[in-house]
């Protein structure tokens, strides 16, 4: 966990990470599944309620940053009950390095969850080189 | 040999701090059930899946839980006597493009899921009604007639 950014987010849409905070509303932090492949990143984050237009996507200097906002359930007139889970944005942020073609991430969002393709660049993909024989 | 191959991939972003932070976070997640999400810190999820909330008001109780990534067909609801019954099949991860995938963070949970609340008496277990959206589960359970609050008239003499 040490190997990424736990810094708070200014909310949505100030995703830079060393940001001062003043906002009072509730940050969350997304779990989060990282694959690899040859190909491409693969980022699944869990942003339950969010919908895709509260959904900020930044990637800079080899930094992906995601923020999700979350509209309020239940603010007034309900007695609580149980109470497990707080309702607030969504954030994180993950340093992927160099070697991401950032001009074609795509995101998708689906029964919350938030689905990112990092494609890697040409020249960060794995090569096999063949060695001809000389004749 | 895993966690090694994260840090070589995903090295340290921001200050040294981010230590402490965690420790924060791991605390409040302790302390508060990662309920807060103060300003200033990024809470956890409660590690419990899924996380329920439940309110009343006069006419029903609404149970809330977290489901992401659950479609109807994933997710169970049984209602016995006065237990309430959520389970279901969460789906693992999906593994997309071509040869030897890695995989660098795995946090979100997968498998086979079960979560019981008891409810108090007076719901009418005839009109329960579920409904899930954008990966948030919401169950509405009536309360009887008998259950509902009642306001007395005082008669004045």
């Amino acid at each position: 966990m040490d190997n990424e950014m736990t810094t708070t987010s200014g909310g949505c849409g100030a995703v830079a990470p060393a940001a001062e905070v003043t906002k009072s509303a509730a940050s969350f932090r997304a779990n989060l599944d990282v694959l690899e492949t040859d190909d491409e990143f693969l980022v699944l984050a869990d942003v339950p309620g969010s919908t895709s237009d509260q959904i900020d996507i930044n990637f800079e200097d080899g930094t992906l940053s995601v923020c999700a906002g979350v509209k309020a359930r239940r603010a007034t007139g309900f007695k609580r009950l149980i109470q497990e889970y707080g309702v607030g944005e969504f954030v994180r942020s993950l340093r992927l390095g160099e070697g991401i073609d950032s001009a074609k991430i795509s995101a998708e969002l689906k029964d919350g969850v938030l689905t990112l393709r990092l494609p890697k660049a040409e020249t960060a993909k794995p090569r096999t080189i063949k060695v001809q024989m000389a004749s | 040999m895993q966690a090694q191959r994260i840090d070589a991939l995903f090295p340290t972003v921001g200050n040294a701090g981010t230590g402490l932070a965690d420790d924060m976070d791991r605390l409040l997640d302790t302390v508060m059930g990662g309920l807060t999400g103060w300003s200033g810190l990024v809470a956890n999820r409660p590690r419990v899946f899924p996380p329920i909330n439940a309110w009343e008001d006069d006419g029903a109780v609404y149970i809330e839980a977290e489901l992401p990534g659950l479609k109807t067909e994933d997710l169970e609801i049984t209602l016995i006597g006065n237990e309430l019954t959520i389970s279901g099949q969460r789906p693992s991860g999906v593994a997309g493009g071509t040869g030897e995938v890695v995989e660098h963070r795995r946090e979100r949970a997968t498998g086979r899921f079960s979560r019981v609340v008891r409810l108090g008496p007076g719901v009418d277990p005839d009109r329960v009604s579920a409904a899930l959206e954008n990966g948030v589960l919401t169950i509405t359970l009536p309360k009887t007639e008998a259950a509902k609050p009642r306001k007395i008239a005082v008669q004045a003499r």
